[in-house]
């Protein structure tokens, strides 16, 4: 136990950048695959290939490659990020796939007519979305969304080979200088991650409550 | 209170319009106007392509070729131009696509203060007005899922309604519907048709189609086969699949 709570300051510094590096990629996340989502089922073609071009590009990328370009192969085009934001620009673009294919499938959830008699009102394209397609769509897409979303928290962890000290990076740091408590800092660091991912899961349920309604 | 008379100026005007779905041909070369103020109900088997003409006119249906007017001015692509031109024509649904996430006051009220800019509280005093005009007013409050299926097409009335649109597209409106609430429908819309509103009714009401039109219009495999006034084609169809047709639906 020493081995945590003697670094308990250290600890507290990796939870919270893999909070706020899962936070604010999150946050983007969301904002640029809703935007891509909506390309996706846009009458213009140009903006679904543009959609479908970025999902089947980023979403087969493995995640670590996109760190490396973004840590290694950016800089080289005069494109210097610091650590963290450039640990954030990747987690964000990464994640962005994933949100975009659960807000087209929520989108495809809700009945074509629905849509219809929104442009039948004379809503434009955007009107049409915001108004009557997404608020309902809200309540397909919220479960896979946090599912993206808990991928997202563990998905910090590959900063780890990038120079960022999140949790990982502590666990890893404390286990080379502790080798004997390794079960327990390595205990410890999976704790820290539950305790991002339950207190996600349980405002997932209470979200998916609220969106519900008759149909 | 006028019964639309045909003699008003031309308000929708289709020429030479062609539709394919694939290799099927559902429009073909159809021409027809609708005149201000008129009610001019389409007829036809299943599969004539009625409802696709119903919804070529507000471009939920793209056409091939051909052109449609409306009050002089051309169905533009898409965009904010198609969108302005929709919030003129008002479209009643066989299936009522009421918005299940907004109650039925926020359904007649989501174009106006959308689309037209409304102040909330003006919206919602019209369209309590328009509820209460379809007979529904107590319901204001309700979401659309808590309604009965006539309700339910009667809200769908006001919401068109509420965009005071030039004219307002039926497409089978109460096909969808259990018989005993088929009235309660198409009186709301020998109503509007009293009251001079233009109106394109597609349905399988005959019924409706003698008491409130001014006009109608015949189709079968894509083409419009006859045009007469109702009268004159309920009792004496010039073209054999009008009579065809006629002696179907009109022998039990």
């Amino acid at each position: 136990m020493g081995a945590l709570l003697d670094n308990l300051a250290l600890l507290r510094d990796g939870f919270l950048t893999t909070l706020r590096l899962t936070l604010i990629s999150a946050a983007l996340a969301l904002v640029l695959g809703t935007l891509l989502g909506a390309c996706r089922v846009s009458p213009v073609p140009t903006l679904r290939g543009i959609g479908t071009a970025y999902v089947e590009l980023v979403r087969n990328t493995p995640l670590t490659l996109v760190f490396f370009f973004f840590v290694f192969v950016a800089p080289q085009v005069d494109l210097k990020l610091p650590f963290e934001v450039s640990a954030v620009v990747a987690l964000s673009l990464y994640t962005a796939a994933f949100v975009c294919e659960a807000v087209r499938s929520g989108v495809n959830s809700v009945g074509v007519g629905q849509a219809e008699a929104a442009r039948a009102i004379g809503l434009t394209f955007m009107q049409t979305m915001s108004q009557v397609v997404l608020p309902q769509a809200l309540r397909t897409v919220v479960p896979p969304l946090i599912n993206i979303f808990i991928a997202l928290t563990k998905n910090t962890s590959v900063g780890v080979g990038f120079f960022v000290t999140e949790l990982m990076a502590v666990g890893i740091r404390l286990t080379n200088r502790f080798p004997a408590d390794i079960l327990t800092v390595l205990t410890g660091i999976a704790v820290c991650y539950l305790a991002i991912t339950i207190p996600a899961g349980v405002l997932a349920g209470r979200l998916e409550r609220k969106v519900a309604f008759a149909r | 209170m006028t019964t639309g008379a045909s003699s008003g100026e031309p308000l929708v005007v289709l020429a030479g319009v062609n539709k394919h779905f694939g290799d099927l041909h559902v429009l073909k070369d159809v021409d027809l106007t609708i005149h201000r103020g008129e009610v001019v109900v389409i007829l036809g088997p299943s599969g004539s392509g009625k409802s696709t003409l119903c919804r070529a006119i507000n471009r939920l249906e793209p056409i091939d070729s051909g052109t449609i007017t409306l009050d002089g001015e051309p169905l533009p692509e898409e965009g904010k131009a198609l969108a302005r031109l929709r919030s003129d024509v008002g479209m009643v649904f066989q299936a009522f696509n009421l918005f299940a996430h907004k109650t039925v006051l926020h359904n007649v009220t989501l174009g106006p203060v959308k689309v037209r800019g409304m102040d909330k509280a003006a919206a919602e005093k019209r369209g309590r007005e328009l509820l209460d005009r379809v007979g529904i007013g107590e319901q204001a409050d309700k979401m659309p899922a808590q309604l009965s299926g006539g309700q339910q097409q009667r809200v769908a009335i006001a919401r068109a309604l509420a965009m005071d649109p030039k004219v307002i597209l039926f497409d089978e409106p109460t096909s969808a519907l259990d018989p005993e609430m088929i009235n309660e429908v198409l009186e709301v819309m020998t109503q509007l048709a009293k009251d001079g509103m233009t109106m394109v009714v597609v349905t399988h009401e005959m019924g409706f189609a003698r008491r409130a039109a001014n006009r109608v219009v015949f189709m079968d495999h894509g083409k419009i086969v006859e045009e007469a006034d109702p009268e004159t084609f309920f009792t004496a169809p010039r073209s054999d699949r009008g009579k065809d047709f006629l002696s179907k639906i009109l022998s039990h």
